[in-house]
C-alpha cells in the first residue's frame, strides 16, 4: 500500500520547512489521502519527509512512479474551523503529498 | 490493561452515555469485507502463497505487540537522553533497538512538552503504529472519535478524563500518509532517579496515543 521510493524515480521537492503553502481544492475521484477538510486551507510546511510512492496509483496495483515528495504541513484550527473552540495557538499537522500543495501567496 | 486504564474509561462511559450507543451484535453474520477476506485468505493458501502457519505466526506476532512494548520504548527515552535524540530523529531506526521492524511505514515520535500536547487520529481510516502498540482499540476507528478529533480535540480530550490548559496548545496529527505517530508522554513529576522498568508502568497505551498522560506515581 505504500512505500518510500528511490530518489531517482521522484518528482523534485518543491518546497521546504517554513514554505506557506495552500491545499488544492480539488475533488478527484479514486483513492485519495487528502482529507477534504483540509481542501483549500492554508499551511506552512513542517517537515519534508522525502519521496513516495503514489497513493492514489498504488491503490490501482499501478507502481505509484514518479513518486511524489511527501510533507507534514501544519495548519491553525482558527483557519480550519472559524469557530474552533481552543487556544488560538492550537494546530493540526496532516501529511500532504507535493501534488495537493500549491505555494500561498500574500493574499489574507 | 491495567486497573488505572479501566477506570478512566469506566468514568468516560459514565459521563458520557450518549456518546456511545452500545454496538449490536454482529458475530452471528459476515460483513462483504469479512467474506472477502476469507476468500482472499483461501485463494491465497490454495496458490501456495501463504501457508496457513505463517497466518497464524503473523496473528500471534501481532498479538504480542501492545502497551508493553510501547511503554519500554518510552521509558528508555526518558532515561536515555541519546536514544531519545535518536527517536526523535529516525524513529524507525532507533526502534529496531526493541526488534520493532515498521515494515513500509516510518514512525515519527511527537514530543509533549509543557507547551505543547500531541494526540494522533486518522481521519480517512484507522492507521495506527501497530508494530509498537499492536490493534488500535475500538474507539480509535470509530468515526465519532475520527470526525471530532480534529475538530475539537479539547472536547474530546476531556471526555478521555484530559485537560489541557487553556494555555497550553493542542496538536493534533492525522496520520494520512506513510508515518506512524507515537506520542512521547512528558515524564511525570516526582519520579527522579526511576529506573526504566519501574516508568514504563507509568506509560499507557492512551497517553502514546495522545488521549492522556502518563500516570503519576501513587
Amino acid at each position: 500500500m505504500t512505500g518510500r521510493a528511490a530518489a531517482n524515480a521522484s518528482v523534485p521537492a518543491r518546497f521546504k520547512p517554513g514554505d506557506a503553502v495552500s491545499v488544492r481544492r480539488a475533488h478527484p475521484p479514486g483513492h485519495i489521502r487528502t482529507p477534504w477538510y483540509i481542501r483549500g486551507h492554508r499551511g506552512t510546511v513542517v517537515h519534508a519527509l522525502g519521496p513516495f510512492a503514489n497513493p492514489e496509483e498504488l491503490a490501482y496495483n499501478r507502481p505509484g512512479l514518479p513518486a511524489q515528495p511527501l510533507y507534514r504541513v501544519r495548519f491553525r484550527q482558527r483557519e480550519v474551523w472559524p469557530d474552533y473552540v481552543g487556544n488560538e495557538a492550537d494546530t493540526l499537522d496532516i501529511e500532504i503529498f507535493q501534488h495537493w500543495l500549491e505555494p500561498a501567496g500574500g493574499e489574507r | 490493561m491495567s486497573e488505572p486504564h479501566s477506570h478512566a474509561h469506566e468514568h468516560h462511559d459514565h459521563a458520557h452515555p450518549h456518546r456511545h450507543p452500545p454496538r449490536p451484535d454482529t458475530d452471528d453474520t459476515l460483513g462483504h469485507f469479512q467474506i472477502m477476506e476469507i476468500a482472499v485468505r483461501e485463494l491465497l493458501i490454495g496458490k501456495g502463497i501463504v501457508s496457513p502457519d505463517e497466518i497464524q505466526r503473523a496473528i500471534e506476532a501481532m498479538d504480542t505487540r501492545g502497551e508493553a512494548l510501547g511503554a519500554k520504548i518510552i521509558a528508555r527515552a526518558w532515561t536515555d537522553p541519546a536514544f531519545k535524540a535518536r527517536l526523535m530523529a529516525d524513529g524507525t531506526a532507533a526502534v529496531r533497538d526493541f526488534g520493532v521492524d515498521m515494515g513500509t511505514t516510518r514512525l515519527f515520535v511527537v514530543e509533549n512538552t509543557p507547551t505543547v500536547h500531541n494526540v494522533v487520529v486518522c481521519t480517512l481510516c484507522s492507521c495506527y503504529p501497530r508494530m509498537v502498540l499492536g490493534l488500535p482499540p475500538d474507539w480509535y476507528k470509530s468515526r465519532n472519535y475520527r470526525s471530532r478529533t480534529v475538530r475539537e480535540p479539547r472536547a474530546v480530550l476531556q471526555e478521555f478524563g484530559t485537560i489541557v490548559p487553556a494555555d497550553k496548545e493542542v496538536r493534533v496529527h492525522d496520520s494520512t500518509a506513510d508515518m506512524r505517530y507515537l506520542v512521547l508522554p512528558e515524564r511525570p513529576a516526582g519520579t527522579e532517579g526511576w529506573s526504566a522498568e519501574r516508568l514504563a508502568a507509568l506509560v499507557s497505551r492512551d497517553a502514546m496515543i495522545g488521549v492522556a498522560i502518563a500516570r503519576t506515581p501513587a
